[in-house]
């Protein structure tokens, strides 16, 4: 026992001299939650509370035109910005590129009169169905000028597609109201009262979103219950560059020799590094959770809600951490050199990231990937605490998801015994 | 009859590919207390027999005994009965001396008092007391050399083997570390040395082993040898029986 304590004691003591280690396995994780989340909380303001800018040009002279952009400014996802109408398209682009607005509409000089003619046609139809004698159907409508979208390259396409369903819905708004106004026009040979068409055009049903729980809080994920169990994840498996390099370094140092020569088995020092890096990664979570609890509101962004069930939390981050260490371990077990070990456990890591989900989620993968996915211990990790802190699970709850990663850390455990016997290292 | 310090017979092993020295049927033997010199040129098998001999090394065939103990049965418990001095400095350098020989002293089967006595008692016997608690990063050549054979000799190995223990050092520290170990051979340790400082051998050794492609070409007491082959000193003797020719060429 006194063996194992000494080495624990040798292995804090040089990891505690090592700054440069500590920063990458606190400091650069800590600076990875905080940017993550910056940027993706300022992704989730962008599109329910910041406005995008977006610079509105009306060639339309007539009524539909500013239904239109009164339908889009309702919407409430756009902060709008009126451009003349004799302003040239090569400047609107410029002023985008100037970052002026990341988005512009440019409304066709025929609008009102083309949406006219497409309601007549449309009003026209609706009432030869219903028996009744319409306008003939022209085909006025046919050949519209469309509406131009402009976009800032930067936009990534989710942002783009929901953009693009807002306008069609605002225009969808002035069609049918153009449209209920020729056909109540038709039938009563009066104008539509403006009470009837609020009534029938803006009494929306209005949608309930409720996120499911396991616990029944309903309380709303934000982008730090999203991000900071993913990156502690991604922080813990980051211990592979100094944990592996810190084995490959001993490996080819003088003091392994001596260590081989000594009346003590080499796979001490494997059970010590696994002790005092668990503990390194348990260190990791607490401090990125603890700044997530208490940085993160004085930051601007929204506060981490620790899940209820804390022996849960502990045991998760217990079980994550002691499958990253073993995972370095193997690594370095394996590796030649220090360059292979920090080489590989970097870009290794990256990829069981992106494959596990912590890049992007697992339902946007394709289908391939989804069972590609399972074999990342990485995934099984943020599935765990995902059932704690975004579904208000408890330990139970997320049972298959700790089987999956006990085994793979078993098995990651089992390869590097084998790689020690195949390298006479025990 | 006390057993041998080391006994070799029919001694089998090559590296893997053929490359680099082997060894068949080789035999050696190392009585106790002996200040034993084994010698040769570059790639004659002097590190690969001291990897041997202390376990580092697999044999294929054949047996290697310490103080009558099969390397191949006893394990581990035999490593508690010698030390091994590395040519290379083996010990962490972000650690102090008292550090070092803290975790090497828990490894070698010491316990805490023990290994607390022993490190006052080498750190002044070494003339490393007043860095006790410095970084060893910072320390010169010499205090390195001298705290590599600190922590070799904490346990009281009862067989001290050395691969080039003052190799890169100067003529104060080399003179120390050879009081030393003549100091330690007085209280009957065994000492297996292997060096290309010729001069200092004469000095420590009292019998030696010349070495060529894993064969023994001369195995005597050093004054003997000298007379056999009518040479005053280590170097003429060692020129004479393998040549002037660059023998480093085994990669």
């Amino acid at each position: 026992m006194y063996k194992l304590w000494s080495t624990i004691i040798k292995d804090v003591r040089i990891l505690t001299r090592d700054k440069v280690g500590l920063i990458l396995m606190f400091g650069m994780p800590v600076i990875l939650v905080i940017v993550i989340t910056n940027i993706q909380n300022s992704t989730f303001e962008l599109v329910n509370k910041n406005k995008t800018p977006l610079l509105i040009c009306n060639r339309d002279t007539g009524e539909a035109g500013r239904q239109f952009i009164q339908a889009i400014d309702k919407i409430g996802m756009f902060r709008l910005q009126s451009v003349p109408k004799d302003q040239s398209e090569k400047n609107i682009t410029d002023r985008m590129h100037a970052k002026d607005a990341l988005l512009a509409v440019i409304i066709p000089p025929d609008f009102s009169s083309k949406i006219d003619a497409k309601a007549k046609k449309v009003a026209g139809k609706a009432l030869n169905t219903f028996g009744l004698e319409g306008d003939k159907p022209g085909t006025a409508g046919d050949s519209m000028e469309p509406i131009t979208l402009y976009y800032h390259p930067i936009l990534q396409q989710t942002f783009r597609s929901s953009v693009q369903g807002a306008i069609y819905s605002a225009l969808q708004l002035v069609e049918s109201r153009q449209i209920l106004k020729t056909l109540y026009f038709s039938i009563n040979e009066k104008q539509l009262p403006d009470t009837l068409e609020n009534d029938m055009l803006n009494n929306r049903l209005t949608i309930n979103e409720i996120p499911i729980s396991l616990d029944g809080s309903r309380k709303v994920p934000n982008a730090s219950q999203h991000n900071v169990p993913a990156w502690t994840v991604f922080a813990m498996f980051f211990v592979v560059l100094s944990l592996s390099g810190s084995i490959v370094r001993e490996k080819l140092n003088g003091s392994f020799i001596r260590l081989k020569t000594l009346p003590t088995n080499y796979i001490l020092v494997l059970l010590s590094k696994q002790i005092t890096y668990l503990a390194v990664t348990m260190a990791q979570a607490a401090v990125i959770f603890a700044i997530g609890v208490w940085l993160f509101p004085s930051m601007g962004l929204p506060a981490l809600n620790l899940p209820l069930d804390s022996s849960g939390l502990f045991f998760v981050s217990l079980l994550c951490g002691w499958c990253a260490v073993s995972y370095a371990i193997c690594i370095g077990v394996f590796a030649q050199t220090q360059e292979q070990a920090n080489g590989f456990g970097a870009v290794s890591i990256v990829i069981l990231a992106a494959i596990g989900g912590l890049m992007v989620p697992g339902f946007a993968m394709p289908g391939s990937f989804r069972t590609i996915m399972k074999i990342s211990p990485l995934h099984w990790c943020l599935e765990a605490y995902y059932g704690l802190f975004l579904e208000g699970g408890k330990l139970k709850d997320i049972l298959m998801n700790i089987i999956p990663l006990f085994i793979i850390a078993i098995l990651i455990q089992l390869i590097t015994l084998w790689g020690l016997k195949i390298k006479k290292l025990i | 009859m006390n057993p041998l310090a080391v006994d070799i017979e029919n001694l089998g092993f090559s590296y893997p590919g053929q490359s680099g020295v082997s060894f068949s049927h080789f035999n050696l033997k190392i009585a106790v207390a002996e200040r034993f010199g084994l010698f040769g040129p570059n790639g004659a098998g002097k590190t690969t027999l001291m990897y041997l001999m202390t376990g580092l090394l697999s044999l294929r065939e054949g047996s290697i005994r310490i103080l009558g103990n099969d390397t191949k049965r006893q394990n581990k418990s035999v490593n508690r009965l010698f030390g091994f001095i590395p040519q290379d400095f083996s010990f962490y350098e972000e650690l102090s001396p008292v550090e070092n020989l803290e975790f090497f002293g828990a490894w070698s089967g010491l316990h805490r008092k023990e290994i607390r006595k022993r490190t006052t008692e080498l750190l002044e016997i070494l003339g490393l007391t007043e860095v006790r608690n410095k970084q060893v990063r910072k320390f010169s050549g010499g205090m390195k050399r001298r705290l590599n054979l600190a922590i070799g000799v904490i346990h009281r190995p009862r067989i001290l083997f050395l691969d080039e223990p003052t190799v890169g050092v100067d003529v104060q520290t080399r003179v120390a570390i050879i009081n030393y170990l003549k100091e330690l051979n007085k209280n009957g340790t065994t000492l297996v040395y292997t060096s290309h400082q010729l001069s200092e051998a004469e000095d420590l050794c009292e019998k030696i082993a010349l070495l060529d492609e894993g064969k023994i070409i001369a195995h005597d007491d050093l004054t003997k040898l000298l007379a056999e082959h009518r040479q005053e000193g280590l170097e003429g003797l060692f020129l004479n029986l393998t040549g002037k020719n660059y023998r480093d060429y085994h990669v």
